[in-house]
């Protein structure tokens, strides 16, 4: 009988004690300011799958007595130095084994390509102010990626980068500019990420990687944002552009790919502006009057003219659609013609012409069509209303002809009878 | 022979018309119009409503059938088949709004025609069952809304009637079974697409033909009430044919006029094509007769003491229904006496609280 109880007892304390957190316990009761992680650490991805201080730091959190519970005998590692801080959390996210465990699909090449990186090789060669994992993913507070409120989700990795690479100081020793999140913040890019909620839409880890980190080579960045433009990529591979902007042309002019045109960082909505008139970027490279401006001149006022045609048959059809006319199927139509404005648009990227020219037709039939379809519908809805005035006169002059008749009856002494209402059949 | 006509001896003769009425007896029928007469009094004019009704619903009739020329009741094909007549067919559009109008105008008629018989006490002894065919007839038209409102399989009908069914689901016991009925299955889809075009053009207007004979047989055999307190034989009548009938012409043609002007000014809305993964769309409510129970059942919590809210909303307004086809019945005492301030009272609360409810449902 006391066997079973001893053995019950001792499995009881066994338990208590497994499940017994010393560093939790020690660093929670110490004032402001010590009290280091652990108000923190709540939050913490590692602390919501199972893991605890020990897990990272090692140590015993089982003890009580700190002279234990952080020995170097029970395998405690204290705070890393900054320079030894990737490989430290790469003991685990570049183990597969322990990986798989708590997060199965998560990679575990980030380590490997942090050390191709510019931050990973200045770590590598002594400089310590370069980002580590914690400056981007923060410490002891760790979310998961898609954690809304994590510094590396999609809508606040701009801001995460931008913490260092925007500060004047801290970037002075490596030279680079310091601009980039604000012109970022002018951009398509950032107004499609914040103001339209799109997760997808480029930061900057989209165009230079995040662990890997490094700026796109001259010759690279038609690949980079080819990655999600892909159809602008294939047709600005077959202009003559492409030769001279990845800088290979023997004319010497240079590189930059798409950022030629459209910027890097602050990219903006493109416009016919940008071919013709005194801010287009054609007039830097082809002087007024020769024959690429004219080319250029010629397929900003194909797209310009297709605009206005498609705006003028989408105003006459709100005008009718107004008017309760059923003008939905002229404007699904429509919506191919703003399709074929994007597809023009597109094959500017070629320069040529002719390949823009069937689009351009394209567009402008439909525009032609659904503009016709606009102005039938308001002649409709003019034939309608005459149609109603005509009708409302001929049964005023029904209902007057009815009071006439019933006038005559009624004068030729039918107007009533007297006695008791008509009873049962 | 001729002793089974009904020709009186100074009407010129026919010999068409005599050899008909020999055979169907049609004569007594013009009989019967000729001695059919209608009491004069401040209140005749409420006598129109009745025909108004009858006057719309007969419009719904015909540009019901034309729509079934054109209409295809199938998930599939129903939007593009609406949008077909609305836009390719000679006139479609004409024939759709006025077909949606003149539902709405039939059963504002049809409660205008219901209160003004309770206001002049026309469900009296010996027309209890005139006010219940009546009342079914009501209940039919708001059934004919519900069903033809699905028809068009748009945004809102679908969620509308996504709503309309899930409330026939919260009734206890029957409830969920009645859903199902109607649905044809667990949810709104191709089933209950079906289901409710046979209920609109068949099942519903067999049933109406029925009830609508049935009350216009009573009252004709009951003749026109008068009000209450004025003895039918103290009242001057006008002849029903022609001099009462004209002037129902006129009012006909009036409804006709606004008919026409609501049709062409504001053509009936087709909306978008019925997308069941889509979201339902903002502010979603049920047309404005359904709109005054709509928003009550939306103001009660969601528990009232140990009951669920909805149910109780939905026991309140089957409580409040009973109580009103069972009107006659309650509305004389058992010495006969009239309760006719009682009656008058619950014709002004319904009144007053269907116009607010419908009113707040529309603004809130």
């Amino acid at each position: 009988m006391r066997a079973p109880a001893i053995l019950f007892l001792l499995y009881c304390s066994l338990s208590i004690a497994s499940a017994r957190d010393s560093c939790m316990t020690c660093h929670s009761a110490m004032e402001e300011g010590t009290k280091g992680p652990t108000t923190l650490i709540k939050n913490d991805v590692h602390i919501s799958h199972g893991l605890s201080c020990a897990d990272c730091h090692g140590g015993d959190r089982a003890s009580d007595d700190p002279s234990v519970a952080m020995s170097k005998a029970k395998g405690f590692k204290g705070k890393p130095a900054r320079t030894a801080i990737p490989k430290f959390c790469a003991s685990c996210h570049a183990n597969p084994d322990i990986m798989r465990k708590f997060a199965p699909s998560e990679r575990v090449d980030q380590y490997e390509l942090y050390q191709t990186s510019v931050h990973g090789k200045r770590l590598a060669a002594g400089d310590a102010n370069v980002a580590t994992c914690i400056d981007c993913h923060s410490v002891h507070d760790i979310r998961a990626v898609k954690d809304a409120l994590s510094p590396v989700h999609p809508l606040h990795v701009a801001e995460t980068c931008a913490r260092c690479h925007s500060d004047k100081v801290k970037m002075a020793p490596y030279k680079i500019p310091t601009n980039q999140f604000d012109e970022y913040r002018t951009s398509v890019h950032w107004e499609a990420m914040t103001k339209r909620g799109d997760l997808s839409a480029p930061s900057c880890a989209s165009c230079h990687g995040n662990h890997g980190a490094k700026p796109p080579q001259v010759e690279s960045v038609a690949a980079v944002c080819g990655t999600c433009h892909v159809t602008f990529q294939a047709l600005y591979e077959k202009s003559v552009h492409k030769a001279i902007f990845s800088g290979r042309a023997p004319s010497g002019l240079g590189g930059g790919g798409c950022i030629v045109c459209h910027s890097n960082h602050g990219i903006h909505q493109p416009s016919t502006a940008m071919l013709v008139g005194p801010n287009a970027v054609c007039s830097e490279c082809h002087e007024a009057g020769s024959a690429p401006a004219q080319t250029a001149a010629q397929m900003a006022a194909w797209i310009d003219g297709l605009d206005r045609a498609l705006k003028q048959s989408e105003t006459v059809l709100a005008r009718a659609e107004e008017y309760g006319m059923e003008v939905s199927e002229a404007q699904v139509r429509l919506l191919d013609g703003r399709e074929d404005l994007v597809k023009a648009r597109l094959a500017l990227h070629a320069i040529d012409p002719g390949e823009m020219r069937k689009p351009i037709d394209a567009g402008m039939a439909v525009a032609k069509e659904t503009l016709a379809d606009g102005q039938a519908a308001l002649r409709e809805k003019d034939f309608r209303r005459w149609g109603l005035a005509v009708s409302v006169i001929l049964i005023g002059i029904a209902i007057l002809a009815i009071r006439f008749l019933l006038r005559r009856i009624e004068t030729n002494g039918n107007s009533e009878v007297r006695g008791p209402q008509q009873g049962p059949l | 022979m001729t002793e089974k006509t009904h020709l009186p001896a100074t009407q010129p003769k026919n010999k068409a018309l005599d050899w008909l009425d020999e055979r169907t007896g049609w004569r007594m029928v013009r009989d019967l119009a000729d001695h059919k007469v209608v009491p004069m009094h401040a209140g005749t004019a409420w006598y129109y409503f009745g025909g108004i009704t009858l006057f719309l619903f007969g419009i719904q009739v015909i540009t019901g059938v034309l729509l079934l020329l054109y209409y295809r009741p199938s998930v599939a094909e129903a939007f593009d088949s609406v949008r077909f007549i609305m836009t390719r067919v000679q006139f479609g559009w004409l024939i759709r709004s006025i077909h949606s109008w003149s539902a709405n105008l039939l059963i504002l008629a049809a409660f205008v025609h219901m209160f003004s018989v309770v206001f002049t006490h026309a469900y009296r002894r010996p027309r209890e069952l005139t006010w219940l065919t009546g009342i079914a007839l009501l209940g039919l038209m708001l059934g004919f809304g519900f069903s033809g409102y699905l028809l068009p399989w748009n945004q809102i009908s679908y969620f509308a009637t996504k709503v309309g069914t899930d409330v026939a689901a919260s009734v206890p016991i029957a409830g969920p079974s009645v859903a199902r009925f109607l649905r044809g299955g667990e949810d709104v889809g191709a089933a209950t697409l079906t289901r409710f075009f046979a209920f609109h053009v068949m099942i519903l207007p067999l049933i109406t033909f029925g009830l609508v004979g049935l009350h216009l047989l009573l009252v004709q055999f009951h003749g026109m009430s008068t009000p209450s307190g004025i003895s039918p034989s103290q009242l001057a009548h006008m002849k029903f044919f022609p001099n009462f009938f004209l002037r129902e012409l006129v009012v006909w043609y009036g409804v006709l006029a606004v008919l026409g002007t609501l049709a062409a000014i504001f053509p009936w809305e087709l909306g978008q094509k019925a997308d069941p993964f889509a979201s339902a769309p903002a502010g979603i409510r049920p047309e404005w007769y359904f709109l005054a129970q709509f928003y009550t059942l939306k103001l009660i919590p969601s528990h009232v003491w140990f009951f669920e809210g909805e149910l109780l909303g939905l026991l309140g307004f089957g409580l409040l229904a009973a109580g009103w086809v069972a009107l006659p019945f309650w509305a004389a005492g058992r010495n006969g006496e009239h309760r006719d301030r009682l009656v008058a009272g619950a014709g002004v609360f319904l009144i007053c609280y269907l116009a607010t409810f419908t009113i707040l449902g529309y603004v809130k």
